[in-house]
């Protein structure tokens, strides 16, 4: 679970890492204030699944499409990545064809978060 | 306030009462399984006298203007002159945001109001790598003093205030201000507004961090003791719930915390040495007006009588304004739902409500699409219109406290004071707010209570409506507002053009100056305004502080 960027606002980041490790998966959550390149480093440093990036302050299209090209840069794009907060109608489908797998908006209900991850992600080969 | 014997007839009528109601419900159950307030209070059927019956009108309610001013800080509140309409407004360019403020004043607002980008909030230039893809994005950019000579250009400051929310680099945009009223010929003694300068919320709540807690306060005594001397009509801290609330707490712990905050400043401000009543007429607050209706009215009936005590017995102030809990409100933007968006029109009326009938004495209304993006002009005259039809149809404001005396309300009142001091207790306890903050307790308690909401809703305990209840399919498009994909580019060159045009000489012997300061003990606003003058970048000055003082990282708890 990540913040990029500089936005704040950690409720839902914090809350939805919560209804993970409640779910039984282990959550590492990277804390306020990174930048992609942060992010990617520990994502790999700390061998994860998945990436789920949370962002309220309208710089993730910018930002989330830069986590995912990282990603390819060092050959760990099967790390699945998906993405909640707060985007308007028009960016989601841009924010998919980045190569973001989801889009949460606010008013999912944590089970249906948690389901989709059961449901799409495989633990990594490697 | 009932006499014994009149308690005594009124205990016997409520428990005949109780059983017909009893008769009643096991005929048609009660709709609900528990009624709980938004803050999961459980709330009982009927209020009487004898839920009020520890209360004494003299001590703990009083009149408008008398200690301990439950029923509002003056004593003609809305009849002599309203709260103020103060919109939150920023957006894009200083240019742009400066046509947003011409536009609400036209239409009557009555103070400013200025939200600021990421960027300008961390205390970051435009060209910062880490400012990518956040300017301007959720509030105005403010790179140098010239961006404020824009921004307030053509508007009378020197009649109306202006509230700014910035916390670390509080300081830079307040002597930005400063310097640009100056250079209008409008003299610091004559300005007025608030800065939020409220450092302890953000490390509990709403997270903009540049140091940390210990020389952080350091900076707001600065603040504090400079405006006492230099600017009376300011307010130099806003100590703010709001945040703490939309984080997720609930109605008691935004109040406690805040309060707490509010302890912590005060003791910091005596440590200088200044006298009580030489700076606390000067603290303001600022509260979240949650969907609750009758919980946010006791919230704020409650602060206004704690921060009295507190001020008179802890703090032993004599001046009354010292005791004055005066509050900025903002309706609660986490209580607005991006499903069917006109519905916020509706929750935002009737939180403005609770706020006006709690005594504010200025509020922002939310607008409809902000749970989407910034506020298109549409949607923000709409919220202001909402503080107009309250304030001059509704008849709200022809009476002063009209809830006072209202067994649900005076019952409510009393809890949430007592529970709110309990957590002031717990807090003084563990050494005070910032060693309360240091153990991240604040912080997991919002987290608790926030989690716990969300449990709420997901099980349909709670309602939300268009979210978990009478949700539909289609959805009625909102119109929302985009700012320009090239603003990053031309605020990065408009910026570089004006530090090729300053005398760097001069910025560079300032910015030294003030790296000077900061390693003693001198007050850092007078550097800080040499600074700004010479045309220094709010984050060449914000650079000098994280060198000096270090960079609070966020310890990433859930």
């Amino acid at each position: 679970m990540a913040k990029p960027g500089l936005d704040g606002h950690d409720r839902g980041a914090r809350i939805i890492a919560r209804a993970y490790r409640d779910a039984g998966f282990e959550v590492v959550y990277s804390g306020l204030h990174q930048t992609p390149e942060e992010i990617v480093q520990a994502a790999i440093q700390e061998d994860v699944d998945m990436i789920g990036l949370s962002s309220l302050a309208g710089a993730h299209m910018y930002l989330f499409p830069r986590v995912v090209e990282l990603l390819k840069e060092k050959n760990a794009n099967d790390i699945v990545v998906c993405g909640g907060g707060i985007f308007p109608e028009e960016d989601i489908p841009q924010l998919k064809k980045a190569g973001i797998k989801e889009i949460f908006t606010p008013g999912t209900p944590l089970t249906e978060v948690v389901k989709w991850v059961e449901e799409h992600v495989e633990p990594r080969s490697s | 306030m009932f006499t014994k014997e009149t308690l005594q007839r009124i205990e016997a009528d409520n428990k005949k009462w109780q059983d017909l109601f009893q008769e009643s419900v096991s005929k048609a159950p009660e709709r609900l399984e528990r009624f709980s307030t938004v803050s999961d209070r459980p709330v009982k059927n009927l209020y009487t006298p004898l839920d009020t019956k520890d209360l004494d009108y003299a001590q703990d309610i009083g009149f408008p203007g008398q200690y301990p001013y439950t029923r509002g800080v003056q004593p003609s509140m809305y009849r002599g002159r309203l709260w103020t309409m103060r919109m939150f407004a920023g957006l894009g360019s200083a240019r742009d945001t400066n046509r947003r403020f011409h536009l609400l004043v036209n239409e009557g607002q009555t103070g400013l109001s200025t939200a600021f980008d990421m960027p300008t909030l961390m205390g970051y230039d435009s060209d910062s790598p880490k400012s990518r893809g956040e300017c301007g994005r959720c509030g105005v950019v403010i790179d140098t003093l010239k961006d404020m000579e824009i921004l307030f250009e053509g508007l009378p400051i020197e009649r109306i205030t202006t509230s700014m929310t910035i916390n670390p680099p509080a300081a830079v945009l307040w002597a930005m201000y400063i310097a640009m009223a100056e250079k209008r010929g409008i003299s610091r003694r004559v300005i007025g507004g608030t800065i939020q300068n409220d450092m302890l919320k953000e490390f509990i709540a709403q997270k903009t961090f540049m140091c940390p807690p210990k020389p952080s306060m350091r900076i707001i005594a600065d603040t504090v003791e400079f405006g006492t001397k230099e600017i009376p009509r300011w307010n130099p801290i806003s100590i703010s719930g709001y945040h703490i609330r939309e984080a997720g707490s609930t109605a008691v712990q935004e109040l406690a915390f805040t309060l707490a905050d509010g302890i912590a400043y005060v003791e910091a401000a005596l440590e200088r040495g200044l006298d009580v009543d030489s700076f606390a007429p000067r603290l303001s607050f600022f509260f979240n007006s949650h969907l609750d209706f009758f919980e946010e009215i006791a919230k704020f009936r409650a602060a206004k009588r704690m921060w009295a005590k507190i001020m008179k017995e802890q703090f032993k102030a004599k001046d009354q304004r010292s005791m004055w809990l005066r509050f900025h409100t903002q309706t609660a933007g986490c209580s607005l739902t991006a499903q069917q968006p006109y519905n916020n029109v509706i929750r935002t009326a009737l939180e403005a409500l609770a706020a006006v009938l709690g005594g504010t004495q200025s509020l922002h209304t939310n607008s409809l699409d902000e749970v989407l993006a910034l506020p298109t002009e549409e949607a923000a005259t709409i919220a202001l219109r909402t503080q107009q039809i309250i304030a001059e149809e509704s008849g709200v404001a022809h009476t002063i406290d009209p809830l006072g005396g209202s067994f649900y309300v005076e019952r409510l009142t009393k809890d949430i004071e007592e529970e709110a001091f309990e957590y002031i207790r717990k807090i003084d306890e563990m050494g005070g707010m910032v060693a309360a903050i240091e153990k991240n307790y604040p912080q997991m308690e919002i987290a608790d209570a926030a989690y716990n909401y969300q449990k709420q809703i997901d099980s349909r305990e709670k309602t939300v409506v268009g979210v978990n209840k009478y949700i539909t399919e289609e959805e009625l498009p909102v119109e929302t507002l985009q700012i320009e994909a090239e603003l990053e580019e031309k605020q990065i060159q408009w910026t570089n053009q004006i530090k090729n045009s300053r005398d760097n000489g001069k910025t560079k012997e300032a910015l030294e100056k003030l790296g000077e300061a900061a390693q003693g003990d001198d007050n850092l606003m007078y550097p800080i305004l040499e600074a700004v003058k010479e045309y220094a970048t709010e984050q060449e000055i914000c650079d000098v502080f994280r060198d000096v003082f270090g960079i609070y990282r966020d310890p990433g708890v859930y």
